[in-house]
């Protein structure tokens, strides 16, 4: 009984500890850029301005996609001191789907998987210096996947 | 520290290291209803970082359009074999995860 004791205090304080910068980290979040339905607020929400349309940056989507659920994009810059990526999904309820903050030494590279509410642009802005670039791919969407 | 949560492997290939993870989690919308007419409260990780021997990497700020249990690749140049990448992720819940990893050889 008494290691058990000691087993949760140990556990409470690690937790404790770790939570600790992370609720710090927090106020992090995009919340205007992120909770927005509009597409053009998300992207006047993350600082955005002129942005230029650039083939540097290779998405890598389906055509069509069967379920909106799980849309896997690959999405890789080419773009000179790239910073960030973000993806956004036009026709989805709230667009802004992430942003990618790279440094030391990540490439600018990311793959990961998407919900999407129907078919739509996939938007992809990329951040190098004072300048930002876009870019878009079209998915069909067959099954509705936001619930 | 390790947990059930998150999936990672880690492998160099040429100069490139390779980092795939796959966490686990609902990424609840909010606007779903479950089968009682009742809406799910959203659920879902806001934040995601990433170091490689203690210096960051990789910041990743979500949504809630990130797929349920949430799948993510990243490409990092730089890192040896021997070398530690950790991935923690915190949700609008206030839990977190964190997970580490050895670089190997592909």
């Amino acid at each position: 009984m008494q290691r058990r004791n000691f087993l949760t205090l140990l556990i409470g304080a690690v937790t404790s500890l770790l939570l600790a910068p992370l609720s710090a980290l927090a106020a992090v979040w995009n919340k205007a850029a992120f909770e927005t339905p509009k597409l053009d607020v998300a992207i006047k929400s993350l600082d955005v301005v002129d942005e230029i349309v650039s083939q540097d940056i290779l998405i890598i989507a389906p055509d069509k996609a069967e379920n909106g659920a799980i849309v896997q994009v690959e999405i890789k810059s080419n773009i000179v001191n790239t910073e960030s990526i973000s993806i956004l999904v036009e026709k989805n309820p709230t667009p802004l789907i992430a942003h990618f903050k790279f440094s030391n030494g990540a490439e600018p590279f990311v793959i990961t998987r998407i919900k999407m509410a129907e078919t739509s642009d996939v938007k992809v802005v990329v951040k190098a210096g004072t300048q930002y670039f876009t870019n878009a791919k079209n998915v069909i969407v067959l099954e509705n996947g936001c619930g | 520290m390790a947990s059930d949560n998150m999936k990672m492997r880690a492998q160099l290939k040429g100069e490139v290291t390779e980092i795939k993870v796959l966490m686990s989690h609902p990424m609840e919308t909010g606007r779903k209803k479950d089968d009682f007419d009742q809406l799910i409260p959203a659920h879902f990780v806001q934040l995601l970082t990433a170091t490689l021997n203690g210096q960051t990497v990789l910041e990743a700020q979500w949504g809630t359009g990130i797929s349920k249990n949430p799948y993510l690749t990243f490409r990092l140049k730089g890192a040896k074999v021997g070398d530690t990448v950790v991935v923690t992720w915190l949700d609008n819940l206030g839990k977190t995860a964190t997970q580490d990893i050895t670089v190997t050889q592909a």
